[in-house]
């Protein structure tokens, strides 16, 4: 009996199984998991309609991907699900890092205020599916949900690709323009397309147990190294909602796994943990091992594999979960503007090359963690123990402690089509970093969040002191010719023409944002130029020269 | 540009500090003589901080011992 209750999804027969005339789809995307969902809503609410295909007919089995980061909370919220999730997640920015018993140091993941989203939440993967289900229910206009169907072949078309699919009633055929494989770490369709993961496998095992207890621990999350309440070499606890706590055991490489998933067992080295008296009821467990791995390209003919199916990592820095939420992230626009040929087809490599920087990234941080946490060597053993033995009484060996590096969102810096700067512009957002959010007053003096005015279209970020200036802004961006860009005009006060107010002085603040400093920003929050005064031409060139990618490859 | 000291660096003390590390060592046994080098080499690491120089110090103290292993595991 656990916490959670699991709907069965119905499975309907497919339309072209039912006699109905096949069509072709602009996108069809394998796996309805939180990658998944995410980017059949993320086209849709750009127009973009999509079919998906999904083996299982329910969420994720156990709690599994629970640390949700700021970022993706960001994009979640344009997805229109964040407030659900933030309500019902234990919200945390703290760790503390122990070494035995004592405790080594702590990390802030938000030492500032005035952020709409937390550094973290913790909220079982289950939940963030099923509110994303309800909001593809949502939109039924736009995506159809097909549950046990299962992708069996994928086939290159001219434009396009042809897949084959099973399901309870038989095999059909689906044509579509592009092929989205968010199918997980164990993607099918990576297989089917004879793709390798490349990268290291890691020989440790772990045990991941949800329990449930009435516990007065905190929320902040708790690392162990060589606990004196556990044989293992770590444990790592997390508080989720509904009373579950998440214990991660680190076994060590001998561990056999079958022994170790035995319940009684199991619930001995939880006792070990909380005590012998605190009342608790195992929930859910798993035995694992991981790879730090990635295909060399995420794009394949008119297949794009995004998520765990195009790279995977350890645990440790909840950079799984996160990290694909923000492929989707990327992707979406794009293909969006590609499919409505407001985009030649070669945006999407800044995708493969962008995410690629971002898996590359979490790989190198995951890799060091894991050998920080599994020593392989005597040498290594003892270099770690200095480590952690310095650490108490030196700040810079608790730099070296490493228990994890926590997800924070890919700065694209330097990579093609980010402007290069003349450095005129103060803050740290320069072209390539991800927006930081800011409180602001709108126009019609209800307060907001600066994220949520930018998203889904270009947005021209303008700095103004006067009225003329925000009218002269609002005139420019029509006059760039840049479609669909949004001009979002910043004054200190509200007043006639200025779309946000700045009352607390954070938006300008963060983004250096003397009178005339005008940021593009790209539909996925990301910075793509910066300038102290803006220039329709310089906005037209900045967005066309990233819009079509190769030439600005080439020259970058 | 920051470049590894190849000259004497102790201001004619040398045979101090010489003496000082092996004294460091006295009464350990080869385990807690490893632990003792591994904090010692961590303390001297952050006390340089440098990270050119730092690379040079691992080049020069691997040269002599073995070929390093391949370069790019980054």
């Amino acid at each position: 009996m656990g916490s959670y209750t699991y709907q069965r999804f119905r499975y309907r027969t497919p339309d072209e199984l039912a006699g109905g005339r096949p069509k072709r789809r602009p996108v069809a995307i394998v796996g309805a998991g939180p990658v998944g969902l995410s980017a059949a809503i993320d086209l849709a609410q750009q127009g973009v309609p999509c079919v998906v295909l999904d083996d299982n007919d329910s969420v994720s089995d156990g709690s599994r991907a629970i640390c949700w980061a700021k970022r993706t909370l960001e994009i979640f919220d344009r997805l229109g699900v964040a407030g659900r999730m933030t309500a019902k997640g234990v919200t945390w920015k703290v760790g503390r890092v122990y070494h035995g018993d004592c405790e080594l140091y702590q990390f802030d993941l938000l030492p500032e205020g005035g952020h709409k989203m937390p550094a973290f939440i913790n909220l079982q993967q289950y939940h963030v599916e099923q509110y994303l289900v309800e909001r593809v229910c949502e939109l039924p206009e736009l995506i159809e949900l097909r549950w046990k169907n299962r992708v069996t072949a994928v086939e290159d078309l001219d434009d396009g690709v042809r897949i084959t699919v099973g399901t309870p009633d038989g095999e059909y055929h689906l044509e579509c323009d592009w092929l989205i494989a968010a199918d997980g770490a164990r993607s099918s369709v990576r297989t089917l397309r004879g793709h390798q993961f490349e990268g290291q496998a890691f020989e440790d095992k772990f045990l991941i147990v949800d329990v449930r207890m009435e516990a007065t621990y905190p929320s902040d999350r708790r690392f162990w190294f060589q606990p004196s309440f556990d044989p293992g070499e770590s444990v790592l606890i997390h508080r989720q909602p509904d009373n579950l706590f998440r214990i991660d055991f680190q076994l060590g490489r001998d561990a056999d796994p079958d022994l170790e998933r035995d319940a009684s067992r199991v619930m001995e080295r939880v006792r070990r943990v909380v005590g012998p008296h605190v009342p608790c009821e195992f929930e859910w467990c798993s035995v694992y091992s991981f790879r730090c791995a990635r295909i060399a390209r995420f794009i394949d003919g008119h297949v794009i594999f995004v998520g765990d199916a195009a790279h995977v990592v350890s645990p440790f820095g909840a950079r799984g979960g996160n990290g694909g939420i923000q492929d989707v992230d990327n992707l979406c626009w794009k293909l969006a503007r590609v499919i409505r040929s407001e985009a030649p087809a070669r945006l999407l490599a800044s995708y493969e090359i962008e995410r690629g920087r971002a898996a590359d990234e979490s790989i190198l941080n995951s890799r060091r963690t894991t050998a920080f946490m599994s020593p392989g060597s005597t040498v290594e053993r003892q270099f770690r123990d200095a480590v952690l033995e310095l650490a108490a009484d030196f700040p810079f060996a608790r730099a070296l402690v490493n228990s994890g590096r926590l997800s924070q969102p890919c700065d694209y810096a330097g990579l093609p089509g980010m402007a290069l700067e003349a450095g005129t512009v103060a803050g740290a957002m320069s072209a390539g970093a991800p927006c930081s959010d800011a409180p602001v007053t709108r126009a019609d003096g209800t307060p907001g969040w600066l994220l949520e005015q930018l998203g889904t279209t270009p947005c021209a970020l303008v700095f103004v002191e006067a009225e003329t200036q925000a009218a002269r802004a609002d005139a420019d961006g029509a006059d760039c010719g840049i479609r669909g860009l949004k001009v979002i005009t910043v004054g200190a006060q509200a007043s006639r023409g200025t779309r946000l107010a700045d009352p607390q002085g954070l938006v300008r603040s963060r983004y250096g944002g003397a009178a005339g400093v005008t940021y593009l920003i790209r539909p996925d929050q990301h910075v793509l130029a910066r300038w102290a005064h803006c220039d329709p031409h310089a906005l037209r060139a900045a967005w066309d020269a990233y819009r079509r990618y190769d030439e600005e490859r080439e020259t970058a | 540009m920051s470049e590894l000291r190849g000259a004497d660096g102790f201001g004619g003390n040398g045979d101090e500090f010489y003496e000082r590390l092996v004294a460091a060592h006295q009464g350990l046994s080869e385990r807690q003589s490893g632990v003792l080098n591994a904090r010692l080499i961590l303390l001297l690491a952050n006390q340089v901080g440098d990270r050119t120089i730092l690379a040079q110090v691992l080049a020069a103290a691997r040269a002599s011992v073995s070929p390093a292993p391949e370069a790019g595991r980054e």
